[in-house]
């Protein structure tokens, strides 16, 4: 059988902020440069996808049956393209129509949401495969993840939404003595097989092709085919991840690399066992060789190959930790605009402009980020940010919960309004409205008012509090705010609290009562 | 009486504190039969405002045009000889700041961001150069015109006034608004220092903008107590209309407004916003201004996690800065070391109730101000909570804080000065 040889490439452009000052916060919702953001994927387009996507064409017309390529877009860059370079996206179009192309799946955003496990991650590839299916119409089987980001943990639930194939970095210190040149499987769930980037080959045509300072510049086609053919006998995929950007862009045309290309797949196909696969071909022929374990995160960038690039100073993790607290609040939105920027503010780059490690990488970020400095782009960062939660927090909630409210409420108060001047229902109705506003704005809510939470409110109380605060406020609480409370309650705080409870048999009147009065302080919070 | 007064600069082109000093002094003095030759250095061109950034976060900018103060500029005479002296830098940062300036004009950009600090650290001017050539022009001066006292302001301006001094034997009247300990902490510029020393030895009197300066200048430079005089520097009514910029943020704002460097304690301002952000998430707190301590103050922010609740504006220019007073609730300032300290002024004049530290000149006059040790971190944070919650006080202090800012005027300190050059004069004519 023949080896593989697996030609991956990421397509994705941020939405980069405008200058976002403190006084905009509250006054201005418009948080993007345009203007910029059209700029660089115009010149993009023109000197990256447009020639590049002319080639791959031409070289999938001349070898229908043995070249093979795969891609990936963000939801973000496809929107862009939509906006600014549809004749771009036309290009894209053509080139996957040739059903020589696989278009993998990955978050919409270009996110780090599968660092938490908040339902976001999943939320967000199912929304990106929404869009490649209505633009592209073919369903992604094989998954990359932001960055090539990877762990144990992330890829089990990869497998568990169903995908069979998932792209990461081939590591050294993962790899150890392995080879990244092989099959494996995801530690957890043996189902999903996992494919590893040669990030020595990869990052010779990205990083170091026209760099002539390095000893084996220039790269040909023949020089590749050289490397190829140097492999083990028995080491039967390789796999070269590489930005798009890297043709044309990173590495320009006059540097070669568009002629570099367009040698490349005769070359190999002629003096190489080597054949051009996509990732969910190269699952299907090949046999996995083992597991890999990989513990913690890793990912393609920088020399760490770890997440440092987005978190883990100050600043990034500031910024990553108030931007994922409102992850649930999202959930209960229906606004549009509200989502929209939500997923405009997830994007890694923004925490890549904060990154302050500049030893090795300095090169590589300085070219990526339009911040004078990490602290600059997090200044205005998080002015976006408050903004963004000042709207999410005002947002109105649901229409069904006010008109609930509002029935109680208004039938408590009307029936003795009603006694009075009961011919007045409709004024009186108008007043009571104003009045429960006030009311409600006024009054301090007390603990017994629980009975009267939805489960919804009743989540947030719950997240106020830990298991013993929550444990000592519901001693001799009564069946009603128990109820309320208790199916509420994760298994695991469930289990906790009983624990709890049981031991707290001496425990004194008075902290109880004091204990429900902290609670009523963050019931205040909640209303 | 006529007064030989040198300083360093001059309406329109005004960076902060001392310009605004001036200005108020030399038109409360003219209101008390004073005659004035005002000599400054064209330091900027309008083009050059980049460098004004770095120097302070207080510019204010009047328009003399529509100053119709005739009598004014009857009795000042107003000359500009051409250097190239910066106030507030020592002479390392010169070359830095005339660097940055030329670049900045050469290479303009519209960002906010782009006036971060970036010193190449390239030979530029020299500083000491330009000092002494401002002597020279000084003594020149003197002997070309008639006058009866000399009066220098800050140590730019100290040889100028000695050499005036030397060639016509007129008393000398030096004026100390922030002396190198102010600026450089501990790590003074000795050759400054040096400048500050002689200037105040040779002058008659020397005028002090606070008694916190004056006990720096008896016990640091060893000048003879009996004459240095304080006289507290007052502020002019405001002619504009306050901005009617409206908050937009339902929380409280509390903001800090001024040069992010170590003098200004801004750490203090942050460690108390992370104390009250702890417990009362009604607030929000701004840090107006940039300086060398920029970047430690946003990096410690987001180690304190209260980063979407605290603000960097970067520098504030003129109509920004009344914005700023007009979105905010309390101002703080916690100077470390303030010789006098005008912005807590500007934001009593806007009705903002202001916190301010013990270790200001400011707080010597102030009554409807709190005032706290500036390492008082607790008390600090207390003061800033009650004036945002409780409204009783911040009406009171927003009230009668007014009032009490109305009635520093530039014509009572403009009295005093008058005194000190008369008792400067009087003392010469019977020697």
């Amino acid at each position: 059988m023949s080896k593989s040889i697996c030609l991956y490439f990421q397509v994705h452009q941020p939405f980069r902020l405008r200058t976002y000052r403190f006084f905009d916060i509250g006054k201005s919702h418009h948080y993007y440069d345009e203007y910029f953001n059209r700029l660089i994927l115009r010149r993009v387009a023109e000197k990256s996808y447009l020639p590049m996507n002319e080639i791959l064409l031409n070289i999938i017309k001349k070898n229908p049956k043995d070249f093979k390529v795969s891609f990936s877009f963000t939801g973000l860059v496809l929107e862009q393209m939509e906006r600014y370079t549809p004749e771009v996206l036309e290009s894209f179009r053509k080139l996957i129509a040739t059903g020589n192309v696989e278009v993998l799946a990955e978050t919409y955003a270009h996110s780090l949401s599968a660092l938490r496990n908040n339902g976001e991650f999943e939320n967000q590839v199912k929304a990106h495969t929404q869009k490649i299916e209505q633009l592209f119409g073919v369903k992604p089987t094989s998954l990359r993840n932001t960055e090539l980001i990877y762990s144990d943990e992330i890829g089990e639930r990869v497998a568990a939404m169903g995908y069979n194939v998932m792209l990461t970095e081939g590591a050294k210190h993962v790899l150890g003595w392995k080879s990244p040149n092989f099959m494996y499987t995801n530690a957890i769930n043996p189902k999903l097989k996992v494919l590893l980037r040669h990030f020595r080959l990869s990052d010779d045509i990205t990083f170091r092709f026209s760099q002539q300072s390095w000893s084996e510049w220039p790269i040909t086609a023949e020089k590749m085919v050289g490397w190829l053919n140097q492999v083990p006998e028995k080491e039967e995929i390789i796999n070269i991840f590489m930005d798009y950007e890297t043709f044309g862009e990173h590495q320009p045309a006059a540097s070669g690399i568009f002629d570099f290309m367009k040698a490349l797949p005769d070359a190999v196909l002629k003096n190489t066992p080597y054949r051009f696969r996509t990732p969910a071909e190269i699952a299907k022929i090949h046999q996995p060789v083992s597991a890999i374990h990989v513990p913690y995160p890793i990912s393609w960038a920088d020399e760490e190959r770890d997440l440092s690039a987005w978190i883990g100073n100050n600043l990034q993790d500031d910024a990553f930790e108030k931007l994922t607290s409102l992850t649930e609040k999202i959930i209960e939105t229906d606004d549009a605009d509200l989502k929209r920027d939500w997923y405009y503010l997830q994007s890694s780059d923004h925490f890549y402009y904060m990154c302050t490690k500049w030893l090795s990488d300095g090169d590589v970020h300085k070219y990526f980020n339009h911040y004078p400095s990490p602290y600059e782009a997090y200044i205005n960062y998080m002015n976006v940010l408050s903004d963004f939660t000042i709207r999410l927090e005002e947002q109105a909630p649901g229409a069904a919960e006010i008109m609930d409210d509002l029935l109680k409420n208004t039938g408590k108060l009307g029936k003795e309004l009603g006694k009075i001047a009961s011919k007045k229902m409709q004024e009186a109705e108008k007043s009571v409205k104003e009045k429960y506003q006030q009311t409600k704005a006024k009054s301090k809510p007390v603990f017994e008012d629980i009975k009267h939470l939805s489960d919804t409110k009743i989540k947030k109380l719950i997240k106020e509090l830990d298991a013993e605060q929550l444990a000592v406020a519901l001693k001799d609480a009564g069946e009603e705010i128990r109820e309320k409370v208790i199916p509420n309650l994760t298994q695991k705080a469930k289990k906790q609290m009983d624990d709890l409870q049981q031991k707290m048999t001496d425990i004194k009147h008075k902290d109880v009562q004091a204990m429900r009065k902290k609670v009523e302080e963050k019931l205040k919070k909640i209303f | 009486m006529k007064i030989l007064m040198f300083g360093w600069e001059f309406p329109p082109h005004i960076t902060g504190g001392l310009g605004t000093a001036c200005f108020g002094l030399t038109k409360g003095l003219v209101k008390h039969d004073t005659d004035i030759i005002f000599v400054v250095p064209k330091a900027y061109g309008d083009e050059s405002q980049e460098a004004v950034r770095i120097v302070n976060a207080s510019e204010v900018t009047i328009d003399l045009e529509i100053d119709e103060e005739r009598e004014y500029w009857d009795r000042v005479q107003y000359m500009e000889v051409g250097s190239n002296i910066i106030p507030y830098v020592g002479p390392e940062d010169f070359s830095k700041v005339t660097e940055l300036e030329k670049r900045a004009s050469e290479n303009f950009k519209s960002k906010v961001f782009s006036q971060k600090y970036e010193f190449s650290g390239k030979y530029g001017l020299n500083l000491m150069e330009e000092v002494a050539r401002y002597a020279l022009i000084g003594s020149a001066i003197a002997t070309k015109h008639d006058f009866d006292v000399i009066h220098a302001h800050d140590w730019l301006t100290y040889s100028a006034g000695v050499a005036a001094k030397e060639t016509s034997g007129k008393p000398l009247v030096v004026h100390m608004h922030a002396t190198e300990f102010d600026r450089s902490g501990e790590n003074i510029n000795t050759d400054v220092y040096a400048i500050e020393k002689r200037g105040m030895e040779a002058a008659d009197r020397v005028i002090t903008v606070s008694n916190l300066t004056r006990r720096i200048v008896i016990e640091r430079y060893g000048i003879d107590p009996s004459k240095v005089v304080t006289v507290h520097n007052a502020v002019e009514p405001k002619e504009k209309k306050l901005s009617d910029a409206e908050k937009q943020v339902k929380e409280k704002v509390v903001t800090f407004l001024g040069r992010i460097t170590f003098q200004k304690g801004p750490e203090y301002f942050v460690e108390a916003a992370n104390k009250i952000l702890k417990r009362d998430s009604n607030v929000r707190f701004v840090m107006a201004g940039t300086g060398d301590l920029l970047h430690r103050m946003v990096m410690r922010v987001a180690q304190l996690r209260i980063g979407h609740k605290f603000h960097f504006t970067g520098f504030l220019k003129g109509d920004d800065v009344d914005q700023m007073f007009a979105m905010t609730d309390v101002f703080v300032m916690p100077s470390i070391s303030e010789p006098f300290g005008i912005v807590p002024l500007e934001a009593m004049r806007s009705n903002v109730p202001v916190v301010i530290s013990k270790q200001s000149g400011v707080s010597e006059i102030l009554k409807h101000a709190i005032k706290v040790d500036f390492w008082d971190i607790d008390g600090l944070a207390d003061a800033i909570y009650g004036l945002c919650h409780y409204q009783a006080l911040s009406e009171d202090f927003i009230k009668y804080g007014k009032q009490e800012v109305e009635n520093l005027k530039w014509e009572h300190a403009a009295a005093k000065v008058k005194e000190v050059y008369t008792a400067a004069w009087e003392e010469f004519i019977n020697r």
